[in-house]
């Protein structure tokens, strides 16, 4: 066996092992943490099949992006556990159902029928200088420009749906901080007010 | 390509293994001699209240849900900035486009107060 | 010389693992060297800009030598020293969280040319493996806060993650710039981009000033140095997310920011101020010793950026949380977004006198 298939294997048995873990533990923060562990096992893989830029961006967006707001969620919301195991064996034929389903569908899609070897020629090897990022960049900003405007309008919609759903604007107690105002203040005009006041007559002590 | 690419494998379990040895080597030199007290967690000479992870304020989920898009979008702009010159006019403006349109959702996030703090 | 020559050729066909180890090793042990002695300049830096003397004591076999023996006497002491683990905490990740905060700082040398063709590893996309590598970083703060289970670590954490998260986001837009630029991946390829007949006036620098300055304060603002410490101001959260760590437990904590402080300083050096390159044109130092291209001018450059992060820290009070959150977003966002369409316009229209 070569040096390569051992790493593929132990990826692949990392990777695995992790998704097990992911949703048999009880503490979401210890599942959030192994999906982690799952991603860079992944991006090992992915490695391994030479597609540098998508394994180094699966890390750089999924473990430094989506997992830390995984762990925010998970690390700060109060989730009480005892109510969502609750229904647990009474939505149980509906959840092996579903997932029976989507195992089915998964099964179709990338199954031995329409995937593998035999279905899909092996894609030749690239040089040994060839910069996969550079292959995708020359196709993606060009051929594939339209998919990759609509991926902008997608973002923008997301940004909008998050400010939507958790932006909500302190009541009017809440004092904010105006830059602009604070810069613009004049030192003499605006800070220090002059005043006449007049002078108070003397008391007679008694 | 990929023979390029075992050092790094290496380095990043040799790095690992660093802090591991650290922290090891603190445990048999050091005397460990717990008591309650000692353990008990850090807050002003009170006896904590309560369990110290709790709700936070939603503000920080936000900035994690712009950051994810702000990411995806450095993804985006990588084999741009490589390929720049082969592609030239054409991709230029392609990303123009995409960051006019995330530009747009910027000003919203901005006018909307998202980004303030007080 | 030869047969050491040959012994690691030897080395390299049959144990490649083990060269792979030596040259590691060969990195790594200077580092932390440099991480030791870096904080030592930083008390007696700063000591000295306060009027102090800053530690001048501990030194070897019995003279004082401007206490020069105080990191090491500092080191020998943390190892002593108890590691406690608050009962609510949870053990395992309470112990994993400052391996993980060294571990990226430490690999991301991996890729990092320290002169020409002197790479451990010579990939494609390095530029892209440092900025996930730093991504990655942020889980040691994270994890830390989390599994203390205190109060103070948990909001240092908080504070500390949003804020990483923030700058990360122009920082990455600055790195895009560089890439522009140098239309490059390879961080050894983009120093080389920088060479040019005009010496300190091709580098990176002058073109992408903005993005110079935008990514240098974000490296502080991302190390959660001076200015930028919220995550541990010691008159409001203690020490905010490390507060339940003693002994060697914390010490990895700290060599872990030390380390990337130098990491963002060589990067930096790297990108922006041409990492190994003179900065004299070639044609007037031609084979003049020391003035021509090599590692030691890289070293000066770095030093010259932990120097920075040191002065930062003697000079500035420290920001405010709504004033960190709004230069990350409201400033440093929109100018490098900018600045990276001009760059693009600059290569394309060939104005950039080095393309």
């Amino acid at each position: 066996m070569s040096f390569e298939k051992f790493l593929f294997y132990a990826f692949s048995a990392v990777l695995i092992f992790a998704a097990v873990m992911v949703i048999t533990r009880r503490n979401p923060v210890h599942s959030a943490l192994y999906l982690v562990l799952a991603f860079f096992a992944s991006a090992g893989v992915w490695l391994l099949a030479e597609a540098e830029f998508l394994a180094i961006v699966l890390v750089l967006v999924y473990v430094g992006a989506v997992m830390v707001l995984f762990l925010f969620v998970v690390m700060m919301l109060d989730v009480d556990q005892a109510a969502m195991r609750a229904g647990f064996i009474k939505m149980l034929p509906v959840g092996i159902l579903i997932g029976l389903l989507i195992a089915g569908e998964i099964f179709m899609v990338v199954g031995p029928g329409t995937f593998g070897l035999d279905q899909v020629a092996a894609p030749e090897r690239l040089p040994a200088d060839a910069q996969n990022t550079a292959v995708l960049g020359s196709l993606l900003y060009t051929v594939y420009m339209y998919p990759f405007e609509v991926a902008a309008v997608l973002l923008l919609v997301a940004i909008i749906a998050a400010i939507g759903l958790t932006h909500r604007r302190r009541g009017d107690a809440t004092k904010y901080i105006d830059v602009a105002k604070q810069v613009s203040v004049r030192k003499g005009e605006d800070r220090v007010k002059l005043v006449d006041v007049p002078s108070e007559e003397k008391m007679e002590l008694k | 390509m990929l023979e390029n690419y075992l050092p790094v494998l290496v380095f990043i379990g040799v790095s690992m293994v660093i802090g591991a040895v650290m922290v090891a080597l603190g445990f048999v030199l050091g005397t460990q001699k717990p008591d309650d007290e000692k353990l008990s967690a850090y807050e002003c000479g009170f006896e904590a209240f309560e369990d110290a992870r709790g709700k936070f304020d939603v503000r920080f989920y936000l900035v994690a849900i712009l950051f994810i898009i702000f990411d995806l979008e450095i993804a985006f702009l990588f084999p741009w900035a490589v390929v720049l010159e082969e592609i030239g006019m054409v991709g230029f403006l392609a990303m123009t486009v995409f960051l006019g349109i995330l530009v747009i959702g910027f000003i919203y996030e901005w006018k909307k107060g998202a980004l303030e703090w007080e | 010389m030869e047969t050491i020559l040959n012994f690691w050729n030897w080395l390299g066909e049959n144990f490649i693992l083990a060269q792979i180890l030596i040259k590691i090793m060969a990195i790594t042990l200077p580092l932390m060297g440099l991480v030791a002695y870096f904080t030592y300049a930083e008390r007696k830096i700063i000591g000295h800009m306060q009027v102090r003397m800053g530690p001048n004591r501990v030194g070897f076999f019995g003279y004082p030598l401007w206490g020069l023996g105080q990191p090491i006497a500092d080191a020998v002491k943390l190892m002593f020293k108890e590691i406690v683990i608050p009962t609510g905490a949870n053990k395992f990740l309470f112990l994993l969280a400052p391996m993980l905060t060294l571990g990226p700082a430490l690999a991301a040398w991996a890729v990092f040319p320290f002169d020409e063709g002197l790479v451990l590893a010579d990939i494609n996309a390095g530029l892209l493996y440092i900025i996930a590598l730093t991504s990655v970083g942020v889980y040691g703060v994270i994890i830390a806060g989390w599994a203390s289970n205190s109060k103070y670590a948990f909001l240092g954490a908080m504070r500390s993650a949003a804020q990483i998260v923030s700058y990360e986001i122009a920082m990455g837009f600055a790195l895009v710039g560089v890439l522009v630029a140098s239309g490059s991946l390879n961080l050894g390829d983009i120093v080389m981009a920088q060479q040019g007949e005009g010496g300190l006036f091709s580098w990176f620098w002058l073109p992408l000033l903005p993005l110079f300055v935008i990514y240098f304060i974000s490296g502080v603002a991302e190390t959660n140095r001076a200015p930028f410490d919220v995550a541990e101001g010691e008159s409001e959260i203690v020490a905010g997310f490390h507060v339940e760590y003693s002994g060697m437990a914390f010490a990895v904590f700290f060599l872990g920011e030390y380390a990337n402080m130098i990491l963002i300083s060589a990067l930096t050096a790297l990108m922006f101020l041409g990492g190994w390159l003179s900065p004299f044109p070639a044609s007037w130092v031609d084979g003049v010793w020391l003035l021509g291209d090599g590692f030691h001018w890289l070293v000066l450059k770095t030093l010259i950026f932990g120097f920075l992060y040191l002065w930062f820290r003697a000079t500035f009070p420290r920001y405010r949380y709504d004033q960190i959150m709004r230069l990350g977003w409201k400033v440093f966002i929109p100018i490098t977004i900018v600045w990276i369409l001009v760059v693009a316009l600059m290569v394309l229209g060939d104005v950039l006198w080095w393309a």
